[in-house]
């Protein structure tokens, strides 16, 4: 039995090995540091690549350029690195080229609360680069879970041909707990689809039936062209309505379509709720403990939603959970991010925000005093921290 | 007589491609034919070559070539044809750039990839100015040279690209113009040959921007002056202390041995792993 004590960094790069990653490249920031020590030193026992590059920019850069050539890739970094890495991450996106990115979210803006804990990317995590486009995102709530869900991100990096986003916050990068990490047979590892046409009629952005063509590494026989202008089913520059419109129709529909499978999540005690707790990552775990309070000392019937998948939103799951009970209460360690998507849902009367971005963690109280108020407080910005 | 450009037709993505983006005298399709007589003349295979490019003019260059074919973003192509060639060692990855490209945005990734020594092969299409933005200065823009962001005459010093990459490292460095084109395909070729990072700095112009707020509004006039204002390097050496500041040296300025990445990454593997089944190696064919 594979039991350890590891931090949810390590769980996540022993994943990412797990999945078949075999090149990182990376630039130093904590709290993200170890995943690229612990790369460096396992990539080259597996016959993989490990490369410290000079800026978060180079690092998702060559991260793209190695997945060009065929093997799976990711880099790992926090909040300014991330910042960094957005004009390269619409970049993969419309190259549909897959890698993985992990953020470990520390406390910004800017430099910020070096290195304390924070949820506040994931606006960034979905909005981030510029321009329209789907993107995948996933947050974990233990070690445990940061090996698992970096197994997925790679499954659906590769699957999808897309970049995936695995949203860690410090807590749960930082935090260590015993876990048994399971073997990854291949059965449960999905690796992008090969072209079986003859090169003359491969369409590496063509339009097959799944909506995810076939991607062909670079040095094998297939020689096209990959440009972040859009492009026409070859590959070539246009700027042709009848190329671009069923281009961006299907970018989006490979997301949308297998929303079934992309969108995770767990529920608990939600059968006879009145109060509905959303809340990820680490901030989960506090709704948690929030939730057996509020049942045990108050007898408040309250249910959890948590997410594992934050983008795309699954937005019927929660407008169907939350029109069976008569508040929704968003636990987040930000000033109401994924609020503003359940808002968006539900409607703002029935949300209550509890969020703080001051480096701390949204405490079990706070969710429990959240619980026990009365009547939705009308906030529009989360209050400030009150302990 | 043979053509100078014979058998490099097949080179080219003809079927779609063509008309090209650039204007007309333009200095950039000169140096895309140099590199395709250089894979020509190295008889690499189509589909072990890899041409990578940034933004702006010079960024369109790989779609015309029937090669693996990749335009980035601006800046950036040297730091993802880095993780290509990690994939890829056996590939010949050619990384084509503008001044601005290469030296602005991309200047981090330039210093870098000289330093840790990777083998690819860089070339600079310096036109001295943002051509496709519309002729704002570049970091390689003259002093007192007039721009659309210098309308006063340009107050910066121009970056000394072959300089810069021999201090940051770069195991080739040489020189030539798009008038001198035998030498710039002799040049290209010996860059590709090198195992290591080798820089070729191809002096063009732009005459449509850069030439219309000099009063070179012609590519002939442009042609001459790079005809009157470049000297080899064995000239430049006889010439000493006595060499004008504006010359532009052609030539290999630099060529030095010393250990490539791949390589050295190859060696950190076997430390880490073991001993490895033999790397896929590159085909050298026509190789003297």
């Amino acid at each position: 039995m594979n039991v350890q004590l590891i931090q949810g960094n390590r769980a996540s790069a022993l994943g990412a090995l797990a999945a078949g990653c075999r090149f990182f490249a990376g630039y130093p920031i904590t709290p993200s540091s170890e995943i690229a020590e612990i790369m460096s030193r396992e990539l080259p026992k597996v016959g993989g690549k490990f490369i410290q590059m000079e800026d978060e920019i180079a690092s998702i850069a060559a991260v793209i350029g190695a997945s060009v050539g065929g093997l799976k890739a990711m880099t790992a970094t926090s909040g300014p690195g991330f910042s960094l890495m957005q004009e390269n991450i619409g970049y993969a996106i419309v190259t549909e080229i897959p890698c993985v990115i992990i953020n470990v979210m520390r406390a910004g803006p800017s430099t910020g609360l070096p290195t304390s804990p924070s949820q506040g990317d994931v606006m960034q995590a979905r909005w981030g680069t510029h321009g329209d486009h789907p993107i995948i995102a996933l947050v974990p709530a233990s070690v445990r879970e940061a090996f698992d869900l970096t197994v997925t991100a790679f499954n659906f990096a590769e699957k999808y041909r897309t970049p995936v986003i695995l949203l860690m916050d410090e807590v749960v990068g930082h935090m260590r707990e015993k876990v048994e990490l399971p073997e990854v047979g291949p059965e449960e590892i999905v690796n992008r689809e090969m072209p079986t046409v003859p090169p003359e009629w491969y369409e590496p952005f063509g339009n097959p039936a799944s909506d995810v063509p076939p991607l062909a590494p670079f040095g094998e026989g297939y020689r096209y062209h990959i440009t972040g202008l859009l492009h026409d089913p070859r590959g070539f520059p246009t700027n042709r309505l009848d190329e671009i419109q069923p281009w961006i129709e299907r970018i989006f529909r490979k997301i949308d379509r297998n929303l079934d499978e992309i969108a995770m999540w767990e529920e608990d005690g939600i059968e006879d709720a009145r109060v509905l707790v959303v809340a990820y990552g680490a901030t989960a775990r506090s709704a948690r403990q929030a939730l057996k309070i509020a049942r045990a000392r108050y007898g408040r019937k309250v249910g959890l939603l948590r997410l594992k998948t934050l983008w795309p939103f699954p937005e019927e799951l929660v407008e169907r959970l939350a029109d069976e009970v008569q508040r929704v209460i968003v636990a987040e360690m930000n000033l109401g991010q994924i609020a503003l998507e359940v808002e968006r849902i539900v409607g703002r009367r029935k949300v209550v925000r509890v969020g703080r971005a001051d480096g701390q963690m949204v405490s079990p109280e706070q969710i429990v005093d959240a619980i026990r108020a009365p009547r939705p407080q009308a906030t529009r910005r989360a209050a400030p921290a009150q302990r | 007589m043979k053509r100078h450009d014979q058998g490099t037709y097949e080179y080219l993505r003809h079927h779609k491609k063509f008309p090209h983006v650039w204007c007309a005298g333009c200095g950039s399709g000169i140096v895309m034919g140099s590199i395709l007589r250089s894979v020509q003349k190295l008889e690499l295979n189509q589909d072990d070559v890899a041409i990578i490019s940034g933004i702006g003019c010079t960024g369109r260059m790989p779609v015309y070539m029937d090669f693996n074919t990749m335009h980035t973003t601006h800046g950036r192509a040297l730091a993802f044809a880095t993780g290509l060639k990690l994939a890829r060692p056996e590939m010949e990855i050619i990384v084509v750039m503008g001044d601005g490209d290469a030296l602005a945005i991309g200047g981090n990734h330039f210093i870098h990839a000289a330093r840790r020594n990777i083998d690819l092969t860089a070339i600079v299409v310096n036109n001295s100015i943002y051509g496709m933005t519309g002729g704002q200065s570049s970091p390689t823009t003259p002093l007192q040279a007039f721009s659309a962001t210098a309308p006063y005459g340009h107050i910066e010093q121009p970056f000394p690209i072959c300089d810069l990459a021999v201090s940051a490292g770069a195991a080739f460095v040489a020189r030539s113009t798009v008038y001198h084109v035998t030498q710039l395909d002799s040049l290209i070729e010996q860059a590709v040959r090198k195992d290591g990072f080798a820089v070729v700095e191809a002096v063009s112009y732009c005459h449509t921007t850069f030439g219309r707020a000099n009063k070179l509004k012609s590519p002939v006039q442009m042609m001459h002056l790079l005809k009157d204002n470049s000297i080899t390097v064995q000239a430049a050496k006889k010439l000493g202390d006595e060499l004008p500041e504006d010359k532009i040296v052609r030539g290999v300025l630099h060529d030095k041995e010393k250990p490539e990445f791949t390589e050295l990454y190859d060696q950190v593997i076997e430390q880490a792993h073991g001993p490895l089944p033999p790397r896929k190696r590159k085909v050298r064919r026509g190789w003297v």
